[in-house]
């Protein structure tokens, strides 16, 4: 099992009846209601809780990216990754991730990465995402290419880090005539790639497909279960058995040392007026193209305001009643994550510890708990359950790395 | 006045497209907006009963299938220049509507021989001087819409005021299509304007005095980039002139163009 902190490192420094009164709160949400005294103060906060993460033990730390939103202050994750690189010593720095289409320049990000293993001495783990829809639109890149971009800079990038250069490529979207990085990664073939994902179908086949681990995000545990079978039924295709290795799970999930206190805090992680990304123009986050045509009918019904958000949005009580929001001491929380454990069977774990105003004190407080008393008692659960990690089965890097490849048919009847 | 029209999927370059035909007189190529069009329009029927009227749906717009290789707004062009020698139509007048006036414009860059009047109705296609071209990308579906109009009644009649699921759901697969081919820079070209001093033919550049979509300096440059070209303003009116005062701008083209 391997264990991570996450943070969506939030600007909680903002005001947020300026976002009410606004009616969105990213891409056009000015940012005139963006502090840069406290968010010196703030991202200094996280890397705190960062050390701390290191210092109790925990296995990686989860790190992403967003643009113009006050839900998340990251606006380039590999700058967070360069930090942890030098300054922690064991854990894994795992991108959850780097937002493929956005680049213009995919060569620039392999660079970027390979200098963040080596700096590491090879504690990278590089996830890719498509990127939210406001991403595209707050970095100006077309929406409608979204997915062929993903694709081709994963592609582009795959190369850069495992083909002697200098080579050639020409692809659609783009072409770069000369390959030849003086930096590659120090993990061979290449650093693990994750990949989370919240609802496309599409995203969720290509990683089985590639045979990198999936990382749920927030779903519910029946989401979570339709994921798997999916998941694994490309699997068998692609001629090999999926479990817990390719399965990964991120949860909020708040601990403190008495429960009333949990639950106060717990509340945060709906600080966005209970929206995962803030109050969002439904325009700006799903725009045209960039969502499966399967759903257009849904979103713009949605968009228009004559329908609820296919992607949904549930009260608090609801969300811990569907333990999408798990909050309490470390006894009341493990007991909630057995029963997700048990009944998802991931091998990577990520606790979305401390979101939207919970205090510094609150927030370090909850890291300690996590590396000393919750994470210690999950590794014994998943031990029992076997659930192994990536990293404690060896799985493959990529499929085209498998020694255990069969035929459709043989992985199906296993 | 009921007009007769016909429908055909004609194909161009291996381009399918679906095609309405009525009237007689003068060849007159209407292209539409990026917002797609509905099937029947007054001021396609008022254009019919003095001239050729054919109106295609774009590739990717409307009831034309999307091909998907197209990058450019001047693909479209070069494939409506197919169409044009399928149809064995030459030196028609060409009429551009918004999206549709930036089509026209590039056709008549690639032979500006062969037409014999261009119209751009708020062309979309160059650079504003002062102001933007509307954002599709962070407008709603209906607010998008209803910015091309100075009478929100207009939109009423045209569109209904609250416009079908099913047209919704067509507006996107057209935004879809706009962004494929003209993402960035956002609905326009920056050769054209040099590219337009070729031109020979005469032009008359249409605005509604209300444009909220295209800024009127726009047609000012059309006006400098176009050796022969004369402004026409209509009153009280945005940017979906054809949709807003059809009469008024079936008018306007007749009377440019000349009845046969």
């Amino acid at each position: 099992m391997h264990l991570m902190y996450f943070t969506e490192q939030p600007m909680s420094a903002y005001d947020e009846q300026a976002g009410r009164d606004f009616g969105a709160t990213a891409l056009m949400f000015s940012n005139e209601h963006f502090d840069p005294v406290a968010g010196s103060r703030l991202y200094n906060d996280y890397i705190e809780q960062y050390m701390l993460a290191e210092e109790v033990g925990i296995d990686g730390i989860m790190l992403n990216e967003h643009h113009n939103a006050p839900f998340c202050m990251q606006a380039k994750a590999n700058i967070f990754a360069a930090i942890l690189a030098g300054m922690t010593k064991k854990v894994k720095i795992v991108m959850l991730g780097n937002p493929l289409p956005l680049a213009e320049n995919p060569i620039r990000l392999a660079e970027e990465l390979a200098m963040i293993d080596m700096i590491s001495k090879g504690r990278l783990v590089s996830g890719f995402v498509r990127g939210g829809g406001q991403e595209q639109l707050a970095t100006g890149v077309n929406p409608a290419f979204n997915r062929e971009r993903f694709e081709e800079a994963h592609e582009l990038i795959v190369q850069a880090w495992t083909k002697t250069g200098p080579f050639r490529f020409e692809g659609t979207h783009y072409q770069h005539r000369v390959v030849n990085p003086w930096a590659v990664p120090l993990q061979k073939p290449y650093p693990r790639v994750w990949i989370p994902g919240v609802i496309s179908k599409e995203t969720i086949v290509w990683a089985a497909q590639q045979r990198y681990p999936y990382i749920a995000l927030n779903t519910s545990i029946e989401q979570t279960k339709k994921i798997w079978e999916l998941y694994d039924q490309v699997a068998l295709q692609s001629g090999y058995v999926g479990g817990p290795e390719n399965r990964g799970y991120l949860i909020q999930v708040h601990i403190s040392d008495n429960e009333d206190k949990a639950r106060e805090n717990a509340k945060q992680f709906r600080w966005m007026q209970g929206e995962f990304t803030g109050l969002a123009h439904p325009v700006w986050s799903t725009p045209s193209g960039y969502g499966s045509p399967t759903n257009r009918r849904a979103f713009v019904e949605f968009a228009a305001g004559r329908a609820v958000n296919p992607r949904g949005n549930t009260s608090f009580e609801q969300q811990v009643e569907d333990l999408r929001i798990i909050y309490g001491t470390p006894k009341t929380v493990v007991a909630k994550l057995k029963r997700i454990l048990e009944q998802t069977r991931p091998g990577i774990l990520a606790l979305w510890g401390n979101d939207g105003r919970v205090s510094q004190e609150d927030s370090l407080t909850c890291v300690r708990l996590m590396g000393q008393e919750v994470f210690p008692a999950i590794r014994e659960i998943a031990k029992n359950l076997d659930l192994k990690s990536p990293f404690e089965s060896n799985a493959p890097v990529h499929l085209k790395y498998s020694t255990d490849l069969r035929p459709a048919k043989a992985a199906a009847a296993e | 006045m009921a007009v007769d029209w016909a429908s055909s999927t004609i194909e161009a370059g291996g381009t399918k497209l679906h095609v309405k035909r009525a009237g007689r007189g003068r060849p007159v190529l209407v292209l539409h907006h990026e917002t797609g069009t509905l099937d029947d329009l007054p001021f396609y029927d008022a254009l019919a009963a003095n001239h050729e009227v054919i109106v295609p749906h774009h590739p990717g717009y409307s009831r034309s299938e999307r091909p998907d290789w197209m990058r450019s707004v001047r693909d479209i062009a070069v494939v409506y220049r197919g169409l044009l020698s399928e149809l064995k139509i030459a030196k028609p007048a060409l009429v551009g509507l918004g999206f549709g006036g930036w089509i026209a414009a590039e056709m008549a860059t690639m032979a500006p021989a062969d037409l014999s009047h261009l119209v751009l109705v708020g062309a979309m296609g160059i650079k504003p001087p002062q102001g933007d071209i509307l954002d599709l990308a962070v407008t709603g579906y209906i607010d998008y819409a209803r910015a091309a109009f100075h009478d929100q009644k207009a939109f009423d009649r045209v569109y209904g005021a609250e416009p079908s699921v099913d047209q919704l759901e067509m507006w996107d697969i057209c935004r879809e299509m706009s962004f494929r081919i003209a993402w960035k820079p956002y609905m326009y070209s920056q050769t054209l304007p040099h590219l337009l001093k070729t031109m020979r033919a005469p032009a008359m550049v249409v605005w509604g005095d209300d444009d909220k979509v295209v800024p009127i300096s726009a047609g000012k440059r059309y006006l400098e980039s176009l050796p022969d070209a004369h402004l026409e303003i209509v009153r009280s009116c945005g940017h979906a002139v054809d949709m807003e005062q059809p009469e008024a701008l079936a008018k306007l083209v007749t009377n440019f163009i000349g009845r046969e």
